[in-house]
């Protein structure tokens, strides 16, 4: 054995004691793999929701919001008028939308952009009616950019392109009203306009919310249940060369027009909140139970040097220096911290692997757990700083101790 | 005719306990020792002979006036310098053994030596092998320290202070706890360290046969030297 003294010293202390160094690399363990599995959990039903969100918002929305008359009409030559305050839009266009949609594709930030008219759609058969959302799209880009076609169950979103009477819809609808690829379906708007469409696609996103109520038309379609001119469009949604650095595009992009410019947090901001309310709990629990696990290192080591107060003062009194005792015992606290964490690590990937197998039902489907390296590091890194410290501090008090005191007694 | 070669010296020390109440345990304490000498200080029980001898050691640093160790002024220097010095030219036996209990004896006898870092562990192992047999223990060399007779552990604890060698070696009553054959034994070693390797002893001790048949005895009394026994020059007369 070429190990220095220190570590020999160390390793010696550590192999007499075994059950004590198993106690707490145990705390250690079970404290690691908790913090790595509430983390996993928490990223995981992180990037959940943010799939969900990615399925129908692009990272940018520019849209006509509602304009509201001020309730107090001040004159200085008249009466003062005050009266309620009401929407004064008048339409929801988007003037000109071409050209903007244009524009914005230029910027060189954006990497996609398309158009988009929406409607309050209602489907029937017989008497069976449902309320959902129809989407005027050009169904080819709005698939590039939501992915549309890896969701199709049935039928295929080509063949809706240039076909103004066909409808791909959702699978709930599909199953609520029993129907089935190339049955027909009335779609109504609220603006009396019915239609018989066909339909031509069918699709799962297993998100009851999309499934249940949102089907895709052609643009021209849209327009007609709408009542509107062909230049009428209602939303423009652009995706970014980064999702997490909207706010910076979202104020280059307002410069350019006067509609309103919204990045997908704003629009998802309660989900937002949620989910960083929910991380920051998790985050705040598993550290404690990971800092409460550290205890035991601290208190083991505490009694340790309690014991060997006397071996200490030997040590010190043939030439040991006070680094050399944190040495010793910081490294005690070390190979109790790896052996705890790396077991940890170990138990919390295979925590996380059976969890990750746990079907949950829909809309999330399989829990939405799994193996995040980036975590694993993380809580590897955690988990020796902790052992780390809660070494150092007994470590520090065992480096003061004065011999000739110990020797006296 | 052993030439004097002063290796210890002390000048003035003074030291004062402030617990429970402010006296001075150590009062103008001035002496020098030599090469190749066996010096005990003995003295009634509570006279300062434990507090002077931590003093000597380096290992008590508050006290006033100075101490030469091997020509080198070593008050007020930093602890890990100290630490050093202790390490190299320094060796203890003290009277409870303080031997650390998980190791064999071989490796209690290497652990100073480790500590230096001057020679390769298997050099370590060898010399502590020879400083065992010096001391008839080399049957018990890899059994732990705990299993072993009080006055073997005590021999244990000797030949670790001798692993590196060291100029000095101080010892508070290493007799105290042994029976008579084993004092003889432990005696019989410090007049060989002391005349053969030329080695200085400083210890203390109460046994008066022991002081009596060392090279020269320093008492105290209250914290004062009250008597310098210079046995050393006529020893070789005798
Ligand atoms: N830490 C201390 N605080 C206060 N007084 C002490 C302390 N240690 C020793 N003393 C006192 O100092 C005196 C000398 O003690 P010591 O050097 O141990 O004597 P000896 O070894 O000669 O018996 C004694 O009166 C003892 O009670
Ligand atoms: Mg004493």
């Amino acid at each position: 054995m070429k190990l220095s003294i220190n570590n020999d010293i160390a390793l010696t202390h550590i192999v007499t004691r075994k059950k004590q160094t198993f106690v707490a690399a145990l705390g250690v363990t079970i404290g690691v793999a908790i913090y790595l599995f509430m983390n996993s959990l928490s990223s995981g039903f992180t990037n959940f929701s943010r799939d969900n969100i990615f399925q129908s918002n692009a990272h940018i929305k520019i849209y006509k919001s509602d304009e509201l008359s001020k309730p107090l009409q001040e004159n200085p030559k008249a009466i003062t008028v005050i009266h309620n305050p009401q929407i004064t839009t008048t339409s929801k266009t988007i003037i000109n939308p071409q050209a903007l949609l244009y524009r914005v594709k230029q910027e060189p930030y954006i990497t996609n952009a398309v158009v988009q008219v929406d409607f309050v759609a209602f489907y029937n058969r017989g008497k069976t009616q449902i309320k959902g959302s129809g989407n005027g799209v050009n169904m080819l880009e709005y698939s590039n950019m939501f992915n549309t076609n890896k969701y199709m169950v049935a039928g295929s979103i080509q063949d809706l392109q240039g076909n103004l009477n066909g409808i791909i819809i959702g699978k709930g609808i599909a199953e609520k009203l029993s129907l089935g690829l190339g049955d027909n379906i009335t779609v109504s708007s609220s603006y009396g306009v019915s239609k018989v469409l066909r339909i031509v696609g069918i699709f799962n996103m297993g998100n009851s919310l999309m499934d249940d109520s949102k089907s895709f038309v052609n643009i021209s379609t849209a327009q007609q249940f709408l009542k509107e001119n062909a230049s009428f469009v209602t939303t423009i949604y652009a995706n970014t060369l980064d999702a997490d650095k909207t706010l910076g595009f979202v104020e280059k992009l307002q410069s350019l027009t006067e509609y309103r410019v919204e990045d997908w947090q704003t629009t998802n901001a309660d989900v937002i909140s949620g989910d960083k309310t929910r991380r920051a709990m998790m985050g705040a629990i598993s550290l404690s139970i990971l800092l409460v696990a550290s205890f035991g290192i601290y208190n083991i080591l505490s009694a340790t040097i309690t014991q060997k107060i006397n071996d200490i003062a030997i040590l010190k009194a043939m030439g040991f220096k006070g680094g050399d005792v944190i040495k010793i015992f910081v490294s005690e606290a070390f190979i109790m911290g790896i052996i705890g964490t790396v077991i940890g690590l170990c138990c919390g990937a295979i925590l996380i692997t059976i969890m990750s197998k746990v079907y949950m039902g829909p809309p999330v489907g399989y829990f939405p757990i799994k193996i995040e390296p980036k975590l694993f590091a993380q809580s590897f890194i955690l988990g020796i700083f902790i052992t780390f410290c809660a070494g150092y501090f007994p470590a520090r008090k065992a480096a003061n101790v004065d011999p000739v005191e110990i020797f006296r007694k | 005719m052993k030439n004097l070669e002063v290796v210890l010296s002390t000048k003035r020390l003074q030291k004062y306990f402030y617990e429970p109440i402010k006296f001075k345990v150590l009062d103008d304490v001035t002496f020098q020792s030599y090469r190749g000498e066996f010096l005990t200080l003995v003295g009634k029980s509570g006279s300062g002979k434990s507090t002077l001898l931590y003093c000597l050691s380096t290992m008590d640093t508050r006290y006033e006036g100075e101490l030469n160790i091997l020509g080198e002024n070593v008050t007020g220097k930093k602890t890990d310098y100290l630490a050093e010095i202790r390490n190299h030219h320094i060796g203890f036996v003290f009277q409870f053994h303080y031997l650390l209990p998980e190791f064999t004896c071989l490796k209690n006898v290497m652990i100073p030596a480790l500590k230096l870092g001057n020679r390769s562990y298997e050099e370590v192992e060898e010399k502590a092998y020879q400083k065992l047999e010096m001391l008839g223990l080399k049957e018990q060399a890899l059994k732990p320290a705990s299993k072993l007779s009080g006055g073997q552990q005590q021999r244990v604890s000797i030949a670790r202070a001798l692993i590196n060698d060291p100029q000095l070696i101080m010892c508070d009553e290493p007799t105290g706890n042994l029976d008579s054959k084993n004092t003889q034994i432990v005696f019989d070693i410090f007049k060989q360290l002391s005349q053969e390797y030329n080695q200085t002893i400083i210890a203390v001790t109460h046994d008066n046969d022991f002081a009596k048949a060392s090279d020269r005895t320093i008492e105290l009394a209250d914290g004062k030297i009250i008597s310098h026994h210079k046995l050393f020059e006529t020893s070789e007369s005798e």
